[in-house]
């Protein structure tokens, strides 16, 4: 596909040509053609997995394409590394910081450029520099405070400052809501629109069709690791965007019938929780899931939400409080287990699988003590292989390879396999900690079905996700977590993503009205 | 170990390429000292395997190492660095010496199968230590092992030069064991049905050390608890979310290793010596580690391993015997050089065949 460049306008801030990449028989990359207009943000779409991040980071040097050209301002230009992308006056945000913890914001941006043996001169520079680029573009950050003391929303504007002072007229930000409160998230788009105002080019890679319409100028679709359509943000509409980045037509929204709740499944009782550096985690946490429902917890990430489901399952200890699943406390998670608790964990790589296991030994992790995969304290292998094998189809794993490591699969088919893992086992509770992280579109439409069936089926189940749209597709009932506290609780029904985004942030109700 | 390498490149030319680039130096320290290498090596495989006695004298090297190379490959599927092998194999020679000393009388099979117990227990008890205070303690097994081998050979002296000692003489070793408790050496087994091998200590622990093989295999794949230790190895985190207390396989793995690599003692002390003498340890325990390394913790594997060192050290004294300019000292350092190529730059040509070789896991569409 070409780029049609009309006659009269600026030459591309970047362009590419003919990009190519590949990864052993993976073509990451296809003849991919692209064109970002100066002074405009332009949105790059797809699914995980699309081949969003190879070009990108082809872009900024980390990768060097197998053929094709990449032109800053109309030149020709080989980005071997990401100096020379810096140079060139590339800058990139990554979807994970890479700043240095306890250093301030300003040692932090200096790293790199010290200029000279002693930082003095160099910092002292900096730190005008950096005041006018705050001033500019609306970025207000404390230069002197330390990393570790500011929220996650001043820590990329932290990264984008320091793209900034290194000069870059092109940003390219990775994903870069993902950690961030819808309010945090509108001041970023502030921030970008800004800097468009100033004749800068921003690169907004996502997966949110939302951020598109948005913010952007112009959007690219990624399909498949091919460059599939490019368009005006104006002229389009979530639903095409949608549907070209899967090639084929989404349910946005989640079909599913009002709840009815039965009797309580998992009470929990002025739950506390400190971690092991002491720091108190969740805070006097109580609410009741039934039978029936699946109540959805909503939060940035980092706000207790990990240490809860952790605490619910048995992996960690209660500080205080109680967690009673059909009356009785939980005491560790093979008791959990014995007690019909299913969980599907957040870190799935971590913690659902063994690295290195193949499919089928994971199919059993958690389970492994069930006389149906063991006899005389031999595995069962043949037998566990066939349930792996059902399970598999039945959950459209792909592919259907029992013997395959488990870290071979794409995310989508890891999650899927955690997924009947957990569902197959037919728990009364079902705890569930971001399960569409990382995955596909088609495959975050499956996972959304079997939930909603098995709510329908009278199980109790409990969904923690820090994407939005999903618990307000899923849930019957929203809570919502700040730093370990419960702010709010409210029905589906009765649900927007203002509302939401106000508890996210900690403002309660009462505060508000 | 995220091996992306096919299995004949990853169990069969890099073990080779690591164990001919060890010969290749050794070939040419060889050289510098002004002997054909050509001629060394020809020595050293006729050493090895040459003749009757020499094959006997590898076998009987080659069961040591197959016990502390299971030891450590054992510990290493939870995860764990066994450094302790030689001070559990010795302990577990204190227990199997304590039954030569006194029941070693008892009648034939009895006090056999009390010895491989009392090696087993005795040499669990010296790696259980390590693997509770990881457990409970958080103490590092790789320090505490190391330690806990002084602390063995200490008190291994202790009791040669004084309580066990044999009265009336000088020499730190226990009395001789009574004959009914020895291990059968194979060129009597074979005397006696008319055939004649040549004469070494090389006796029915190889056997015990073969089943050793055996059930390690079946323990770590085809065991639940196996299947439990495994997971703590991979992956502690994984363990704790599917209810796997990593606490309790540590123990349990480091007490298993402990119990192979105390096993290794039957060989030295019931099989060869009859006697308990000192430092019979003589160093495998520490090859064990490379043993374990170029095996791939795979019992087939650690016998072919096994094998290699046990011919290094059997055609290596027999080179040192025959070129002089060759000391032993010189064998040492060709079997370090093995071992440093072959374990711990074992990753030296693995990047490189990576680039080569290396199938990329493709994601599947979804």
């Amino acid at each position: 596909m070409s780029v049609a460049v009309t006659a009269g306008q600026p030459a591309p801030a970047v362009a590419l040509e003919g990009v190519n990449k590949s990864f052993g028989p993976v073509h990451a990359n296809q003849d991919i053609a692209l064109a970002v207009q100066p002074g405009t943000i332009h949105g790059i779409i797809g699914e995980n997995g699309a081949g969003k991040s190879t070009l990108m980071n082809i872009l900024y040097g980390f990768y060097q394409a197998d053929s094709g050209r990449i032109l800053v301002d109309g030149k020709e230009l080989v980005i071997k590394s990401p100096e020379d992308a810096i140079a060139a006056g590339i800058g990139m945000v990554h979807q994970h910081f890479m700043l240095v913890e306890p250093f301030t914001v300003l040692e932090n941006i200096l790293l790199g450029a010290e200029g000279g043996w002693t930082l003095e001169a160099g910092a002292a520079r900096a730190r005008e520099e950096l005041l006018r680029l705050e001033r500019d573009y609306a970025l207000e950050v404390d230069i002197d405070a330390r990393i570790e003391d500011l929220p996650v929303g001043i820590q990329q504007r932290v990264e984008i400052l320091k793209a900034l002072f290194r000069g870059a007229r092109v940003l390219i930000l990775d994903e870069p809501t993902g950690v961030l409160t819808p309010q945090e998230a509108d001041h970023l788009f502030r921030i970008l629109k800004s800097l468009k105002e100033q004749g800068r080019t921003v690169i907004l890679i996502t997966h949110k069709l939302r951020e598109i319409m948005a913010v952007t100028d112009n959007v690219s679709v990624m399909r498949g690791g091919e460059m599939v359509a490019h368009r005006k943000t104006a002229e389009t509409t979530t639903e095409e965007l949608a549907e070209l980045m899967v090639g084929r037509k989404v349910l946005l929204r989640v079909e599913k019938r009002p709840a009815r709740p039965k009797a309580p499944v998992l009470d929990v009782e002025h739950l506390e929780v400190v971690d092991e550096l002491g720091v108190r985690r969740v805070k006097d946490v109580s609410f009741t899931v039934r039978a029936g429902e699946i109540v959805g917890i909503a939060g940035v990430a980092g706000n207790g939400q990990s240490q809860l489901l952790e605490a619910l399952s048995g992996i960690r200890r209660i500080t205080s409080g109680r967690v009673l699943l059909h009356g009785a406390p939980v005491l560790d998670a093979a008791d959990a287990r014995r007690k019909k608790l299913g969980h599907v964990p957040e870190d799935r790589l971590r913690m659902g699988l063994v690295r290195g296991f193949p499919a089928y030994e994971n199919a059993i992790l958690g389970y492994h003590l069930l006389p149906a995969y063991a006899e005389h304290g031999f595995l069962k292998k043949r037998g566990i292989i066939e349930h792996c094998l059902g399970w598999m189809k039945g959950y459209d794993v792909r592919p259907v390879a029992p013997l395959l490591q488990a870290t071979s699969f794409s995310g989508g088919n890891q999650q899927k396999l955690v997924l009947a893992r957990e569902m197959e086992h037919d728990p009364d509770l079902l705890l569930v900690g971001q399960p569409t992280r990382g995955v596909d579109i088609g495959a975050i439409e499956f996972i959304h079905k079997r939930l909603i069936a098995m709510r329908d089926a009278g199980k109790a189940i409990l969904l923690v996700s820090v994407e939005l749209d999903e618990i307000l597709s899923l849930a019957d009932r929203i809570i919502v977590m700040f730093d370990g506290t419960i702010t709010g609780e409210l029905e589906a029904s009765a649900a927007d993503a203002r509302r939401i985004g106000m508890l996210m942030a900690g403002i309660r109700e009462e505060m508000a009205a | 170990m995220p091996t992306k390498l096919p299995p004949w490149v990853n169990y069969g030319l890099l073990p080779l390429m690591n164990l001919g680039m060890a010969f290749l130096v050794a070939g040419l320290i060889v050289v510098i000292l002004g002997e054909s290498p050509i001629e060394a090596v020809r020595l050293l495989v006729f050493g090895a395997f040459g003749y009757g006695e020499a094959v006997g004298y590898t076998l009987f090297y080659t069961t040591n190492f197959i016990f502390t190379g299971l030891a450590v490959a054992l510990a290493f599927q939870c995860g764990l660095f066994n450094i302790g092998g030689e001070g559990q194999a010795y302990i577990g020679g204190l227990g199997v010496g304590l039954v030569g000393i006194y029941i070693g009388h008892w009648p034939v099979p009895i006090g056999i199968m009390i010895g491989i117990m009392a090696a087993a227990l005795f040499g669990g008890l010296w790696g259980f230590i390590p693997g509770w205070l990881q457990a409970r303690r958080g103490s590092h097994t790789v320090i505490t092992t190391i330690m806990l081998n002084f602390i063995a050979a200490s008190i291994m002296t202790y009791l040669l030069v004084d309580p066990l000692r044999r009265e009336g003489q000088q020499i730190p070793e226990s009395v001789t064991f009574d004959e009914r408790i020895w291990l059968p050496q194979l060129h009597e087994v074979f005397a006696e049905l008319g055939l004649a091998i040549g004469r070494s200590p090389l006796n029915a622990s190889l056997f015990i050390a073969l089943v050793c093989c055996l059930l390690y295999w079946l323990f770590v794949w085809k065991t639940r608890a196996g299947y439990e230790l495994r997971v703590v190895g991979r992956s502690e985190a994984a363990a704790v979310y599917g209810g796997i207390s990593p606490a309790r396989q540590i123990m349990i793995a480091m007490t298993l290793s402990g119990a192979l690599a105390g096993l290794m003692s039957l060989n030295e002390v019931l099989g060869a010596q009859h006697r308990l003498t000192l430092g019979f340890t003589g160093g495998y325990g520490f090859v064990g580690i490379a043993v374990a390394l170029m095996g791939r913790g795979h019992p087939i594997g650690i016998i072919l391993a096994a094998l290699l060192f046990g011919a290094l050290y059997q055609g290596g004294s027999e080179l040192a015997f025959d070129m002089p300019t060759i000391n032993r000292d010189m064998v040492v350092v060709i079997q370090g050089l093995v071992i440093l190529f072959a374990g711990a730059l074992e990753h030296m040509f693995r990047p490189w065949l990576e680039a080569r070789f290396a199938r990329p896991a493709v994601p599947a569409p979804a």
